[in-house]
C-alpha cells in the first residue's frame, strides 16, 4: 500500500531527541503508539498532514476520498492570512459509491482540472485518504499526469488515515514537501539573514508577532513552514541560511533532510513563553552570524531581548497581585510547557499539573526542574473523569487547555482558557505572554463563578 | 414545481454535504447512557467529535475502534471487539452504537455478522445494547445517517405491545436530524397541552440542551432511555417529523403495529394546523383555548411580517428536509426562493417552489446567487460564511453546525408560537437589510450597513 520503508524511517529519526534518547531496542519498534480501540482519542495521519499543508494560502487542497474527511472539517482552523484566502476553500471528489467500484483517478484528475481552470494557483496539494488508498488509486501518477499536461504543479500528500496518527501525518506532509517542493524555485533575493521557521502554522494570525521581532533584527523570514506561507515562497526555503524549528516531533525530519541537502542548520526553539523567546532569537543570531552575517547582528539581538524582557515582565507586574496563589492546570499535548510554567510561576501562581505527551526528553527534564522534581504534576493524560474530580474538588483554579476538554472545566464551573488551534488571541512572543496573562486574569476574575457556583436556594441545608 | 439537478462536477468545493456516520452519531447523542463508536480510522471520529462539540457546546461521547494499516488489510473484527470491550469496561454503557464508515463497508465487512460472533464469546457485553447501523460516508448525507440510526435503534428495540400494555394517551415522536432540542421541548408540551404523553426518540432535548449535572459522566447524559424504546410498540400514533424519518416510522410501524403520520415539516400555519388536529384526534379532545390563541398570534404576525418577505430574494441551502421546511416557509410569506441548495437527491423537493434544486456545495449556492443578480438573506449553516462574505449578503445562521452563535439548541421553529418568532427574526434582518437593490415592498429606512463586511446575523 503506502510505502512501508519512509514510514519507519520517519518513525526512527535521528534528528529526534525523544528517539535518540531511547534503547536500540526500543528505537526498533518506532514512535508510533499502538492505538487503543474504543479508548483512542485524536486524528488521524491524514488529519495531521492537512494540518501542517493547509496553512499554504494560496494554493488549492484537494481532499480524495469521500465526503467525511473534507465534509466534516474544512475551515475549521483559526489559521490566518495575510493575503490569499483560497486556502480556507473546501476541495473534495466527494466519492460515492459508484465512483469507489469504479475507481477514482479520472474523476480527479477531473477535479485538479476544474479547479486549477477556476482559481488558478500556483499549485495544488492532492490528499490521499483511507478509502482511495485502499482502493488503490494511484494519485501520485494522476498527479504526475497532471502536472505535465495542465502545467501546474500537483502534489501528491500521501497519508491516508489508517497509517496512524495526527503526528504521523504531519510528518508526512514534510515528506511531500521535501520530495515535490522546496527547492524547486531559485529566488532573486536570497540574502544573507534569510531563515525558515518549520512547524509553525500561524494560529491565531500570530506570526505577526515574531515577524516583527524578526524585521527588527534585519531578519527576514522567507517562509514559515506552513502559517502563512505562499507556495512559491516555500519552493525557495532552501536558500534560507538557518532553520528553527517549532513543535519539534513534527517536523525535525524535514529538518534534517534540508540540512543534508542544502546544509541549512538548524535548531529547536519555541517563541512561548519570555524564555524562550530569547533563547530562540540568540539562536537565530548566532546560526546566522556562523553563516556570514554580521557579528554585530548579536548585540543587537541582545540589545531587543534586554529591552524586550523588562517591557514584559513590566506590563505582566500589575496582574501578580491578582494571580498569584491561583492554582493552574496546563493541559496542552503539545507546546513545549516548560518556558510557559516559568512564565506562570513568575506571576506567583501555583502549576499544579502539565501534560507532556507531545514533549520531548529534554523538555520532560526542563519542566521537572520548574515543577520542583514533582513527577506526579508531569502527565501525559488525564482521564476527563479525574479532571473532573480535580476541578469539583477545588484542586486546579483555571484550566489552559484545548477545545477538546473545554466542558469538562466548564460543567465543573470552572475558568479555562483556550491555548490551542481553535484560538482567537495570540500567546507567541513576549507580547502573547502578556495576552496570556491578560486573558487568564479576564478569566478568573469573571463574576459569574461567585453566581454559578452558588446552590439554588431550596437546594441549600439549613 | 423545481427541476432537480446535479452541479455535474467532479470536485466539490465548499462541501456542504456533511457525512452518514456524523448524522448517525447525532442520532444516538438523543439517547440515554450511550456511547456512539465509529468503525473506522481515528480521524472519521476526530472530525465528527470536533464538529458536534463545537455545535453543541457540549462535551460529546464520541469513541473510534482505530482502524490501522493492518486491520484495513486483514479485517477490523478484533479492532471492534477491543473497542466493545474497552468502552464497556471504562464507561459503562446502556448502549453502544457502532456504526460503520466508507473505510470498514470499501473493504466489505461484515460487521453485523462479527457483532453477533462478539457477542456470543463475550457475556462481559451482555448488559450492553449493541445497535449497529450501516451508514459508510459514500452513501447520503447527514439526514441519510440519522434516519439510518434511528430505524436501527428501532429496530433493535421496539417491541409489540400486548392489548394490555397498549397505552392510547401515549404519542411517539421521531424528531428528524433539522429538529432542535427546543423543538423537541415545544412539540412534547403541545403533546402535553392536549392530556396526551409523548415517548420521543432520540431526544435532544433531554441529553445535548446545554445543561450542567452535578456529577461526571462519560456517555450521554439524558435522551430517551432502553426503557422506553422498547415501550414504543405501546403507544396510540407515531408522528414522524421529516421525509428522512419515513423508513424509521414505517419499520416502528411493521415491528409493532402502532400506525405513523408523517409530518413534512412543522413550521408554518398550515402544517401547525394539521397537527393540532391530528393531536385533537388522537386525544379525542378539542384544541385548547391556549393553542388558538397562538394561531391568533402567528397569524398576526404573519399579517405584520408579509411586507418584508414580499419581493425580497432568499436563498436556503441545507439538507433535504431543511432546505424544505425553510424554503416552504419562505414561499409560504410571499418570498422568492432564487436559490436552492441540497447535497444529496430527494425526490420531495421537486414540490419547492423556486425554478430548481441544485444538488451540489456552497459554491454552487454562490453561483445561483449571482445568476440570480443578488439574494437579500441566505439561510444556511456556518459554513455558508465564506460565500455570505463573497457575495456580501446577510446571513441566517440555521441547521447544523452552527458553531459562530450561541443559543441554537434553544432556537424554536415548530407549531404556531415557533413559527411566529421566526417570521419576527427573518423580518427584522429584512428590515435591517432594506433593498439590496433589487427589493421592492414597503420597507421603512432603516440603520446604514456596510455590505462588504458582510453583516453577521441569525
Amino acid at each position: 500500500m503506502l510505502n512501508r520503508k519512509k514510514i519507519q524511517d520517519l518513525m526512527n529519526e535521528p534528528g529526534c531527541a525523544t528517539n535518540q534518547a531511547k534503547s536500540e531496542k526500543e528505537r526498533k519498534k518506532g514512535c508510533g503508539k499502538q492505538l487503543t480501540p474504543g479508548a483512542a482519542a485524536g486524528g488521524c495521519a491524514f488529519d495531521g498532514a492537512k494540518i501542517a499543508l493547509q496553512p499554504i494560502t494560496d494554493v488549492v487542497h484537494l481532499v480524495h476520498g469521500p465526503i467525511a474527511c473534507e465534509g466534516n472539517s474544512w475551515d475549521t482552523r483559526h489559521v490566518g492570512t495575510s493575503g490569499p484566502e483560497l486556502y480556507r476553500r473546501g476541495f473534495t471528489t466527494d466519492l460515492s459509491n459508484l465512483d469507489i467500484v469504479n475507481g477514482g483517478e479520472k474523476k480527479l484528475y477531473k477535479a485538479i482540472k476544474q479547479a486549477i481552470a477556476k482559481h488558478n494557483p500556483p499549485a495544488v496539494f492532492v490528499y490521499q485518504t483511507c478509502v482511495t488508498a485502499l482502493i488503490g488509486d494511484d494519485i501520485a501518477a494522476v498527479c504526475r499526469a497532471a502536472t505535465q499536461r495542465l502545467g501546474t504543479p500537483v502534489i501528491p500528500v500521501e497519508a491516508p488515515g489508517f497509517v496512524g496518527s495526527k503526528n504521523l501525518g504531519n510528518r508526512l506532509a514534510g515528506e511531500a514537501l521535501i520530495d515535490y517542493v522546496i527547492g524547486t524555485r531559485e529566488p532573486d533575493d536570497a540574502g544573507p539573514t534569510d531563515i525558515n521557521i518549520l512547524g509553525e502554522y500561524n494560529v491565531a494570525g500570530e506570526m505577526a508577532i515574531v515577524k516583527v521581532l524578526l524585521e527588527r533584527l534585519g531578519i527576514r523570514l522567507r517562509t514559515a513552514i506552513t502559517g502563512d506561507a505562499r507556495y512559491n515562497d516555500v519552493a525557495a526555503a532552501h536558500t534560507a541560511r538557518a532553520n528553527m524549528v517549532v513543535c519539534s516531533q513534527a517536523l525535525v525530519t524535514l529538518a534534517r533532510k534540508m540540512k543534508e541537502r542544502w546544509g541549512i542548520p538548524y535548531f529547536e526553539g519555541s517563541f512561548y513563553g519570555i524564555s524562550d523567546t530569547s533563547e530562540a532569537l540568540r539562536a537565530i543570531a548566532s546560526m546566522l552570524i556562523e553563516r556570514g552575517a554580521a557579528p554585530e547582528l548579536m548585540e543587537r539581538t541582545e540589545a531587543l531581548i534586554a529591552e524586550e524582557e523588562a517591557k514584559t515582565w513590566a506590563a505582566m507586574e500589575p496582574y501578580r497581585a491578582r494571580l498569584s496563589g491561583k492554582r493552574v492546570l496546563l493541559y496542552t499535548g503539545g507546546v513545549k510547557s516548560w518556558s510557559v510554567i516559568h512564565a506562570l510561576q513568575e506571576m506567583g501562581m501555583e502549576v499544579v499539573g502539565s501534560s507532556v505527551r507531545k514533549s520531548t526528553e529534554a523538555d520532560k527534564q526542563k519542566a521537572l526542574e520548574r515543577l520542583g522534581g514533582d513527577e506526579d504534576k508531569l502527565v501525559d493524560s488525564i482521564a476527563p473523569r479525574d479532571m473532573y474530580a480535580m476541578f469539583k474538588e477545588g484542586r486546579a483554579d483555571i484550566m489552559l487547555s484545548g477545545g477538546r476538554s473545554q466542558f469538562v472545566a466548564l460543567k465543573a464551573k470552572t475558568p479555562w482558557l483556550d491555548i490551542n488551534q481553535e484560538r482567537h488571541h495570540q500567546y507567541a512572543g513576549y507580547q502573547g505572554m502578556v495576552t496570556l496573562v491578560q486573558q487568564m486574569d479576564q478569566a478568573l476574575s469573571n463574576p459569574i463563578w461567585e453566581q454559578v457556583r452558588r446552590p439554588a436556594p431550596w437546594d441549600i441545608e439549613e | 414545481m423545481a427541476l432537480i439537478v446535479s452541479h455535474g462536477h467532479s470536485v466539490t468545493r465548499n462541501p456542504l454535504k456533511l457525512s452518514a456516520p456524523l448524522g448517525a452519531s447525532m442520532a444516538f447523542m438523543g439517547m440515554d447512557g450511550t456511547m456512539p463508536l465509529l468503525h473506522g480510522s481515528q480521524g472519521c471520529t476526530a472530525f465528527a467529535l470536533v464538529m458536534l462539540v463545537r455545535h453543541f457546546r457540549e462535551a460529546i461521547p464520541l469513541q473510534t475502534t482505530a482502524m490501522n494499516e493492518v486491520s484495513t488489510i486483514l479485517g477490523g473484527m478484533d479492532q471492534v471487539e477491543q473497542a466493545l470491550l474497552n468502552i464497556a469496561k471504562r464507561t459503562k454503557p446502556k448502549i453502544i452504537g457502532l456504526i460503520s464508515t466508507a473505510l470498514t463497508e470499501t473493504r466489505g465487512e461484515d460487521m453485523k455478522g462479527d457483532l453477533k460472533l462478539i457477542l456470543e464469546r463475550n457475556p462481559e457485553l451482555a448488559d450492553v445494547k449493541v445497535i449497529p447501523v450501516s451508514a459508510p460516508d459514500f452513501s447520503g448525507s447527514l439526514e441519510t445517517g440519522w434516519g439510518k440510526a434511528v430505524t436501527a435503534i428501532v429496530s433493535a428495540l421496539a417491541e409489540p405491545a400486548s392489548a394490555k400494555q397498549q397505552d392510547c394517551k401515549t404519542v411517539n415522536i421521531l424528531p428528524g436530524v433539522h429538529m432542535t432540542p427546543g423543538d423537541i421541548e415545544t412539540l412534547v408540551d403541545l403533546v402535553e397541552e392536549f392530556g396526551l404523553k409523548a415517548n420521543v426518540l432520540p431526544d435532544l432535548s433531554g441529553s445535548v440542551d446545554g445543561h450542567v449535572p452535578d456529577h461526571f459522566i462519560p456517555t450521554t447524559y439524558g435522551g430517551a432511555t432502553v426503557e422506553a424504546a422498547k415501550n414504543l410498540g405501546r403507544a396510540k400514533l407515531t408522528i414522524a417529523i421529516g421525509e428522512h424519518m419515513r423508513i424509521s416510522a414505517e419499520t416502528l410501524q411493521e415491528k409493532t403495529g402502532v400506525p405513523y403520520v408523517l409530518f413534512d415539516r412543522l413550521t408554518g400555519l398550515e402544517v401547525s394546523d394539521r397537527l393540532m388536529v391530528c393531536l385533537s384526534n388522537a386525544a379525542g379532545k378539542p384544541v385548547p383555548a391556549k393553542i388558538r390563541r397562538a394561531r391568533s398570534q402567528l397569524i398576526d404576525a404573519m399579517l405584520d411580517g408579509h411586507f418584508y418577505f414580499g419581493g425580497r430574494k432568499f436563498a436556503v441551502a441545507g439538507e433535504p428536509d431543511f432546505l424544505w421546511s425553510w424554503g416552504k416557509l419562505i414561499s409560504e410569506m410571499g418570498g422568492e426562493l432564487v436559490a436552492a441548495v441540497t447535497p444529496v437527491h430527494a425526490g420531495h423537493l421537486s414540490e419547492l417552489p423556486c425554478q430548481q434544486v441544485i444538488i451540489g456545495d456552497f459554491q454552487d449556492l454562490e453561483d445561483q446567487i449571482l445568476e440570480a443578480g443578488g439574494a437579500d438573506l441566505v439561510i444556511s449553516n456556518t459554513n455558508a460564511r465564506l460565500s455570505c462574505q463573497a457575495l456580501g449578503v446577510p446571513h441566517f445562521r440555521a441547521g447544523f453546525p452552527v458553531y459562530d452563535r450561541l443559543g441554537g439548541a434553544h432556537r424554536v421553529h415548530v407549531g404556531y408560537r415557533g413559527t411566529r418568532d421566526l417570521i419576527f427574526k427573518l423580518a427584522n434582518v429584512l428590515i435591517d437589510h432594506p433593498d439590496h437593490g433589487h427589493g421592492h415592498g414597503p420597507v421603512p429606512h432603516s440603520t446604514e450597513h456596510d455590505h462588504a463586511a458582510a453583516p453577521a446575523l441569525g
